[in-house]
């Protein structure tokens, strides 16, 4: 029992910051804010949970304590951080940063564009 | 520009009831566990901020119709007070004392009079913050 939940324990913990490497290179190799928000918001934010949800699981099975704490970090996490990356990327695209030299569609350009037509 | 701020307040709606919770909790740990008034407090006015910048000065003082600097004062006098109760019993002043009641639900619980004194704590961290910022976004 208890062999078996150290083992998943050290998975979770390991895959928390293997994500979190993930998300941090993606910050260093992505082109523009946008596809680095992208990778930052997601891989951090399952990172930091996978991170969290073994540190429940050990105070849990380990030391036998209920930490409802880190559950409520768990939900805070999951429900901040997507919307932080939101209107980071909102922001961004509100202020005029130049999407990728590559990217092919702007549909957000277009709807702007009729809006400001529309008056 | 009309700014579209759905998901921002959506979500601030929700976040908003676990960040006064979790003050709460902070408050009340603070005797056994980290915590207290000071951080409680901040917490609170973080909440508060929160609240601000999802809407604005307007909205936030109809939810809630608090003059800031009231409550500083209401929090200073609960501490002092709570300090000159002690004369009551032949004490030195600040003198806290605490003991183990039978309370419905919560069973035996241990109430400490040092609790009074960090609510004073608690009330002029939310009043003195919240002061700070709202005068500093009110000015243009």
């Amino acid at each position: 029992m208890t062999e078996i939940s150290k083992i998943i324990i050290g998975y979770l913990i390991l895959q928390g910051a293997f994500l979190s490497i993930v998300a941090a290179v993606g910050l260093i190799r992505l082109p523009d804010p946008y596809t680095r928000n992208h990778a930052a918001s997601k891989s951090a934010t399952l990172g930091t949970i996978s991170v969290l949800l073994g540190v429940f699981l050990f105070f849990w099975i380990i030391d036998g304590q209920i930490n409802s704490r880190v559950l409520l970090g768990i939900i805070f996490v999951f429900m901040t951080a997507p919307v932080a990356g939101h209107l980071i990327g909102r922001a961004a695209y509100n202020t005029g940063v130049p999407l990728w030299e590559r990217s092919i569609q702007d549909d957000l350009k277009k709807a702007r564009e009729r809006e400001k037509s529309r008056g | 520009m009309k700014t579209n701020d759905v998901i921002f307040q959506t979500t601030t709606k929700v976040v908003l009831f676990i960040i006064v919770m979790f003050s709460i909790f902070l408050f009340f740990a603070g005797h056994h566990n980290p915590g207290g008034g000071f951080i409680g407090g901040l917490m609170t006015s973080s909440a508060i901020v929160l609240l601000l910048l999802a809407y604005d000065i307007k909205t936030v003082k109809k939810i809630l119709p608090i003059n800031f600097l009231t409550l500083t004062a209401v929090g200073l006098m609960i501490a002092v007070l709570t300090g000159v109760g002690s004369f009551l019993f032949g004490a030195p002043f600040l003198s806290h004392t605490f003991d183990y009641f039978e309370l419905p639900l919560l069973g035996e619980t241990e109430l400490a009079t040092a609790v009074l004194f960090d609510i004073g704590v608690y009330l002029v961290v939310v009043g003195v913050t919240m002061t700070i910022i709202q005068t500093i976004g009110e000015s243009e």
